[in-house]
């Protein structure tokens, strides 16, 4: 059986490969603009990684313990008395296989639908930019395959980030599908229309995810700091050792294999292991020179844990950037914002379960916000016209629902949660996915008949993804219909879906234990039943408010058999852990690694609460939407609530809280760097007034009296007195010979007399 | 005694003639400008110095200064000669034998 967990790695490798495949033969595969060899090759490596996936879930079956592989020691140094050793090692285990199937799964599903997806969606740039032939086809080329590029090698992050047996390795993960993100919500960077707000868009997911990156960096520093290691299973050894031990002893604690056994035992018999952190925890832990006590340390390491959740699970108060990364291909959408990226929060935090258990104050104000961020968005999306934003702000609040889960120390209701929305997210996201496919369709074909003027106006105006201009879809993608409907009554949480099952165990928890969460989550299920109603009314029933939706076209099977898959999946998705002894699958399987895990029960008393608010929602819409469709051009229902309903459509104004606070401020103070400081101060001043000026009076100097003068003076002056000098001797080169004999016979006698003079004394 | 004084003329009256005749000649040479003037005019120097020696040879009996005079003789002959062709082709391409013409190697 070892065998088989030592085939982890391939989950990484295949789609690293695919990213390798397609970024430098990717071109050379596509022969003309109706290939999708890159789409095929990366959704058969997506494939393969799934294979993997489900072959740890069957080697987990017989040693449910799990195994670390190592793959290769990245780095290892060593500080006075602490080693800081890095490796790639592998964890499988049944929290990071639930994790990798459900990533595998789902993602190889948008990959398959991509291929479709992004064939029509880079056709649709090419129209834009009115690309022909060669030009058109390398324009394909390069872009169809950068997509599935970037795609690959999200899914090989996500996996690492999974995989991951140390906190580093899974932060390495966590900054990859970060980047990843950035790459894919900005694909059409150059759109001509929208590229800036597409690229604006990429950069504040990049930037606010940062915000909570910085978190995570200070958490691992301090977990180093704390416990001398970075690895998950010494860390939670050490931690556990510290409770009752000093620090010094517990720093070279390794966890035993047999501890974990012990461990998982004892979960099965009582609930002690849940809340081991009994009393204050007071042993003294050394940072620098103070002597802080352990309970406020852990405190701290899980409030910037969670700082970083928030920004990747897209909580409150860094939640800002998941509407806005709607501007990326939908399948992006589906897989980053829905199935997979945004889910490596709640995992981080299953993960440090030991640590969250150690700081309960750290877990109620994860499950606050947890609840706060769930009501919020799910108010924010009654009021969205644009089909993704009203998904975007679902998947919020239902992340909201997974961290107040977590918060409470419902890990298993949490991960529960977080693969049911999976399923119906992603689909919900294909499925709209393929309805802007069909307006976009519906829209040229409108175009094409219609022509002259009209469908210029329409030019400028006309967004396929607003609800505003859909209705009556049913009649035209009846397939796409169905498998949404059956999304949204997953999302509304009504049983026997997918969903029902994992809200409800959500809102057992809290109702268990806090009343604020538990009122809060309840509030978002009746708004999320009631905005999943609205949208499909308002997108599927009626009759089409413009051309384009009354000429949509139902996508073809590439697209339309994942969506299936997905809708058979949000429909028996709750039968992997129905809240009857006997059918805890899930919660069974997630206990033998999540330490502080405990199984859900059933209470009818909130489960019918829930149904009976979520049927009410639904009915309300229906009266507002659905007994009455919109006509052409007609206002919400929901404008007559006037300020209300403002203030939701502009999202609680958080964008312009931001902005007021942030953004503005920032700018300016760019603007005073960029204008005061950089160009007046430095360049105005220090470098054209002292070093330009300077230069110029110093090369003066040097220029006039010392080269001119001194150095030029010395040479011309030589020049000059060789010249004078042999002009005056050459004017006794008379050419006379008189001359000459002259100077002889004078020469001669003045010898003679020299001699004579010289005889004569 | 006085023929023989008479007949002996002393040595100095030689070399003064002799200086005398060279100072002649060498003031031909600076001031005149026709060429075979000149030419003469050294003629009478070479003579001059000729005068002396045959008169310093019979002065202390050495035939030493004669040889030198039959030298110098010789040497004038031959100078004559090249001269004179000198003087000549001077002539043929200037069509003029006035020296002062001749200054093209002035500096």
């Amino acid at each position: 059986m070892d065998g088989l967990f030592s085939l982890i790695p391939l989950i990484v490798l295949f789609p690293f490969a695919g990213v390798v495949i397609n970024a430098f033969f990717g071109r050379r595969l596509m022969p003309s603009r109706e290939s999708v060899a890159p789409g095929v090759i990366a959704s058969l490596l997506a494939g393969a990684s799934f294979v993997i996936a489900v072959l740890m879930a069957i080697a987990l079956l017989a040693h449910p313990q799990g195994a670390e592989v190592p793959f290769f020691t990245w780095f290892s140094i060593t500080i006075g008395e602490r080693t800081l050793y890095v490796p790639w090692t592998f964890k499988v285990d049944t929290l990071s296989t639930v994790m990798m199937l459900i990533v595998t799964g789902v993602g190889t599903l948008i990959h398959v639908y991509a291929i479709g997806y992004m064939q029509g969606d880079v056709e649709e740039q090419i129209r834009k930019r009115v690309l022909w032939g060669e030009e058109a086809l390398d324009f394909k080329r390069r872009r169809y395959s950068r997509f599935f590029t970037y795609f690959n090698l999200f899914l090989g992050s996500m996996l690492v980030l999974v995989t991951a047996n140390n906190y580093l390795m899974m932060f390495v993960g966590w900054e990859l599908v970060g980047l990843c993100s950035y790459l894919l919500i900005g694909f059409w960077f150059d759109d001509p229309a929208a590229g800036l707000y597409n690229s604006g868009a990429g950069k504040k997911a990049f930037i606010v995810n940062r915000v909570g990156d910085f978190g995570m960096i200070v958490a691992l520093m301090l977990i180093f700091w704390t416990f001398g290691t970075l690895q998950f299973d010494e860390v939670f050894a050490r931690a556990e050792c510290m409770q009752t031990a000093p620090q010094a002893e517990c720093l070279h604690i390794l966890p035993a294999a047999e501890m974990g056994e012990a461990a998982a035992a004892e979960g099965e018999h009582g609930e002690e292991v849940a809340h081991g952190a009994a009393g204050p925890l007071t042993t003294p832990i050394e940072l620098g020179a103070l002597a802080v006590p352990l309970g406020t340390v852990v405190t701290v390491i899980t409030l910037l844990l969670l700082l970083g959740a928030t920004g990747k699970s897209a909580q409150i108060p860094l939640f800002v950037w998941l509407p806005d990364a709607m501007a990326g291909p939908t399948p992006v959408s589906a897989l980053i914002h829905a199935a997979t990226m945004v889910t490596a929060g709640i995992y981080m935090i299953t993960r440090s379960n030991v640590l969250f258990a150690m700081a309960p104050v750290s877990g109620t104000v994860v499950a606050v916000i947890g609840a706060a961020t769930a009501f919020v968005a799910a108010t924010i999306a009654v009021a969205q016209f644009d089909i993704k934003r009203v998904l975007a702000y679902s998947t919020i609040s239902q992340l909201g629902f997974m961290v107040a889960a977590v918060g409470l120390g419902g890990y298993i209701a949490g991960i529960f949660h977080l693969a049911t929305h999976a399923f119906f997210k992603a689909l919900l996201f294909l499925s709209a996915g393929s309805v802007i496919h069909g307006m976009e369709h519906g829209h040229h074909h409108a175009e094409e008949h219609h022509g002259g003027h009209a469908a210029h106006g329409h030019e400028e105006a006309f967004d396929p993804q607003d609800m505003r201009n859909m209705g009556g879809l049913r009649e035209r993608m009846p397939l796409t219909t169905w498998v949404y409907i059956i999304g949204a009554l997953g999302l509304a949480g009504i049983p026997p879906l997918a969903g029902f099952w994992s809200k409800d165990e959500i809102l057992l928890d809290a109702s268990l234990n806090s009343t604020l969460v538990y009122v809060l989550l309840t509030a978002a299920a009746f708004f999320t039943a009631f905005y999943s109603a609205r949208q499909v009314f308002m997108v599927f029933f009626g009759q089409g408010r413009t051309e384009a939706a009354r000429h949509a076209v139902e996508s073809g099977p590439v697209m339309t058999i994942p969506l299936m898959i997905l809708a058979a999946l949000v429909v028996i998705g709750g039968a992997m852990n129905l809240p009857f002894e006997g059918f805890h699958h899930l919660g069974r399987w997630l206990e033998q690694s999540v330490a502080n895990a405990h199984i859900g029960g059933f209470n009818p008393t909130v489960a019918a609460i829930s149904t009976v608010l979520a049927l009410i929602a639904i009915a309300a819409s229906y009266l507002l939407y659905g007994r009455k469709p919109l006509a052409e051009g007609e206002e919400d229902p929901l404008r007559t609530t006037g300020p209300v309903f403002t203030f939701l459509n502009r999202k609680w104004y958080w964008d312009e809280l931001y902005g007021l606070i942030f953004v503005t401020p920032y700018n300016q103070i760019g603007e005073f760097l960029s204008e005061i400081v950089d160009w007046r101060f430095w360049h105005n001043f220090v470098h054209d007034s002292i070093l330009t000026r300077g230069f110029n009076v110093f090369s003066d100097i040097l220029n006039r009296p010392v080269d001119t003068g001194i150095v030029d003076g010395a040479v011309n002056g030589i020049g000059r007195l060789v010249y004078g000098s042999s002009y005056q001797l050459r004017r006794t080169q008379t050419g006379y010979v008189r001359n000459y004999a002259l100077a002889v016979a004078l020469g001669v006698v003045l010898l003679l007399g020299y001699i004579a003079w010289r005889f004569l004394t | 005694m006085f023929e023989e004084t008479a007949f002996l003329v002393p040595t100095s009256y030689y070399v003064v003639l002799s200086a005398v005749l060279f100072a002649i000649g060498m003031a031909g040479v600076l001031v005149r400008r026709n060429a075979i003037l000149i030419f003469m005019s050294v003629e009478l120097m070479l003579n001059a110095a000729n005068l002396a020696f045959v008169a310093f040879s019979r002065a202390f009996l050495d035939q030493g200064g004669q040889v030198v005079v039959f030298f110098v003789m010789t040497v004038a002959a031959a100078e004559v000669a090249v001269g004179l062709a000198l003087i000549v082709a001077i002539f043929r391409s200037k069509q003029s034998i006035d020296i002062d013409e001749l200054h093209e190697m002035e500096g």
